[in-house]
């Protein structure tokens, strides 16, 4: 039995007040009205900054997205230029007026989107780990019944996160998803059409939907899963209903991924769209929660909580970590290399403002994703050393959060964006609640598996 | 080679792996195994060292990869930077999208071939060469292990592998 350490209880309790603090200032931070704003740009251009941001802003229209056909780094340079004069002087003037609108919107949806890049990236990990535990069952794996109960563990974040997920999503409006202003919709064809799909209460009635298939697995699962402990050995019929469960989930689940990444993150650029999206999404999310798998396996076992787990399990988790991590760069590059070869305007512009204005993020990004675990985790050796695991794993994570970060920001504060007191808030807060969540969830399971079919066999996995 | 060796038949893998043990326990030189398929753990019973051939894939991997870069940005930036339905040609970093699939494919294509070919090296495997199994049984369903007994009383050593569990034991003498 696991007991979350006091001391680590007191950590996450101050990370939890320290992020919540965070936030509130973040949200109390965002100015109210154009003035603030003008205010603020005022106090900035002593730096400097002013010339360089309207510069920035000057290729996007009033609703606050990127219209322009953008043809790589420097054909929307010279876009810029071809742009300026033909605007007039009469123009400009009611051009900085919708300017300082849009950017008053921009300012006021950043603490939101601070919230829900680290709400979702936390989420998404208990929904990538309860995906890798029905796939175990689904997939009848012998290596890894011994970690059923820490990846079980794990999910026990899924409820509250997935509840928190669901608020922000609903509660965001115009903040996150442009098509929900009515306004907007009346004068643009493009989101017209697609109002048939892009509607709130359709959009209401999916969300819903994903969150409860997602939740009503897990409960089943857990429920199985301990039945399968009181039941007289031989009899496996928990366990059956539990592989079929899994496996209903496993197609419920690849089509609501779909879904919620079209809902939540492809439709804050309602103009955009990109058919590998999902997949990328769920590349992310997988490779993320495998990570944290083995992290939380390789503290647990450091603990002694979980003596039958051995090297070679961690092997394997490793060599997940490696694989995904590399499937996660595919689709990365799969996504970018098609649109940045055939430069469509449309869909470019995607790229063109993650190119131009989160430079380091974006590219660092691939660097901390794919260099450093394609060199860390390729000696078969490494893999079994848990400082390597450890280090490996964190790096990856930090390369999803600027993933997530990167899905969420450019799309709704555009280049307004700096990592300040929401976003480190927003981190905090929610990796305080994981690890209260997801340490309160281990302290409930008896961490070996009983009456498992497969369980002698992973007891003695050896690689 | 030595100048008298063994030859001990197994007729079962698992038989196999516990006489390895045994002779090794005895401290008998075991010359060679011939198996017909390969036997999970023998390699670490008879204690051979682990294969470096991971190794060299990588560093071929990395040569693969470097002779795509200097290939296709010297073809394609310094020799003759064409304008290529605007794609941009002023360096390589700027195309490099457009290069990432060939990088890719040579990095596997050199770190394939060139293991392959170290393997090959390494076993000395080729067309046209002479087989060196010395009982064709081996490779249908008879195990066998060759032990060196220069130096060794014959009989005893006989004795030894028969208690092992040897279905056939012959002593070979090159002279």
């Amino acid at each position: 039995m696991y007991t979350l350490p006091s001391k680590l209880k007191i950590t996450a309790i101050i990370l939890m007040v320290v992020g919540l603090i965070g936030l509130v200032i973040g949200f109390l931070d965002a100015p109210d009205n154009v003035e603030e704003v003008k205010e603020m740009m005022a106090a900035q251009s002593h730096h400097g900054e002013e010339a360089e941001h309207d510069e920035a802003t000057a290729n996007m229209n009033e609703e606050g997205y990127i219209e322009t056909a953008g043809r790589g780094i420097k054909g929307s340079d010279a876009t810029q230029e071809v742009d300026h004069p033909v605007a007039g002087e009469g123009a400009h003037e009611a051009d900085s007026e919708a300017h300082y609108e849009h950017l008053l919107h921009q300012l006021q949806t950043k603490p939101w989107s601070a919230l829900f890049v680290s709400a979702f990236f936390f989420f998404m990990i208990a929904l990538g780990a309860l995906v890798f535990y029905a796939i175990q069952y689904a997939a009848q794996a012998g290596w890894s019944p011994v970690l059923f109960r820490v990846i079980e563990g794990i999910t026990a974040y899924l409820l509250p996160g997935s509840i928190i997920v669901f608020l922000i999503v609903i509660f965001a409006g115009t903040h996150f998803f442009p098509w929900q202003n009515e306004e907007l919709v009346a004068e643009d064809k493009i989101l017209q059409l697609k109002s048939g799909y892009l509607n709130f209460p359709f959009f209401l009635i999916r969300a819903i939907i994903y969150v409860l298939g997602w939740n009503l697995y897990r409960f089943f699962a857990r429920k199985y899963s301990d039945r399968q402990e009181e039941v007289a050995a031989n009899d496996y019929r928990p366990y059956r209903k539990l592989f079929k469960a899994s496996v209903g989930f496993l197609v419920f689940f690849i089509i609501t991924e779909s879904l919620m990444s079209w809902d939540w993150f492809m439709s804050m650029t309602p103009h955009w769209y990109s058919t590998l999206f999902a997949w990328y999404i769920f590349a992310s999310l997988f490779v993320s929660a495998i990570t944290v798998i083995a992290m939380v396996t390789v503290y647990l076992k450091k603990g002694g909580y979980i003596p039958f787990v051995n090297d070679s399990h961690l092997h394997d988790l490793a060599k997940f970590m490696f694989a995904f991590s590399i499937f996660w760069t595919y689709l990365w590059f799969g996504q970018f290399m098609l649109i940045w070869y055939a430069n469509i305007p449309e869909e470019v512009t995607y790229f063109t403002m993650r190119i131009e204005n989160y430079n380091l993020l974006f590219f660092g990004m691939l660097i901390l994703n794919f260099v450093f675990p394609i060199l860390l985790l390729m000696n078969s050796d490494y893999k079994r050393v848990p400082l390597f695991v450890l280090i490996a794993g964190t790096i990856i994570l930090i390369g999803h959060y600027i993933d997530i970060f990167l899905l969420v920001m450019p799309s709704t504060v555009g280049p307004n964006w700096y990592f300040g007191l929401p976003e480190f808030g927003g981190l905090l807060f929610f990796l305080g609640l994981f690890i209260i969540v997801v340490g309160s969830g281990l302290g409930k399971l008896k961490l070996l598996p009983k009456n498992n079919p497969f369980l002698k066999e992973s007891e003695h996995y050896h690689y | 080679m030595a100048s008298k060796l063994i030859h001990a038949i197994y007729s079962d893998d698992d038989l196999l792996m516990q006489a390895v043990k045994q002779i090794k326990g005895a401290h008998y030189h075991i010359a060679e195994v011939y198996t017909p398929f390969p036997v999970h753990g023998l390699d670490k019973a008879v204690g051979l060292a682990p294969t470096r051939i991971a190794i060299t894939s990588f560093l071929y991997g990395l040569v693969g990869l470097t002779v795509a870069v200097l290939m296709m940005d010297f073809m394609m930036i310094q020799d003759w930077p064409q304008n290529i339905g605007g794609k941009p040609s002023f360096h390589f970093y700027e195309n490099m999208p457009a290069f990432i699939p060939i990088m890719f494919e040579l990095t596997v294509f050199f770190a394939a071939h060139l293991m392959v070919i170290t393997f090959y090296m390494r076993s000395k495997l080729w067309p046209f060469k002479k087989p060196e199994n010395p009982d064709i049984r081996t490779t249908d369903d008879h195990f066998m292990v060759e032990i060196d007994a220069s130096n060794h009383n014959v009989d005893k050593m006989t004795k030894f592998l028969y208690d092992t569990g040897a279905a056939e034991i012959k002593l070979i003498e090159n002279n």
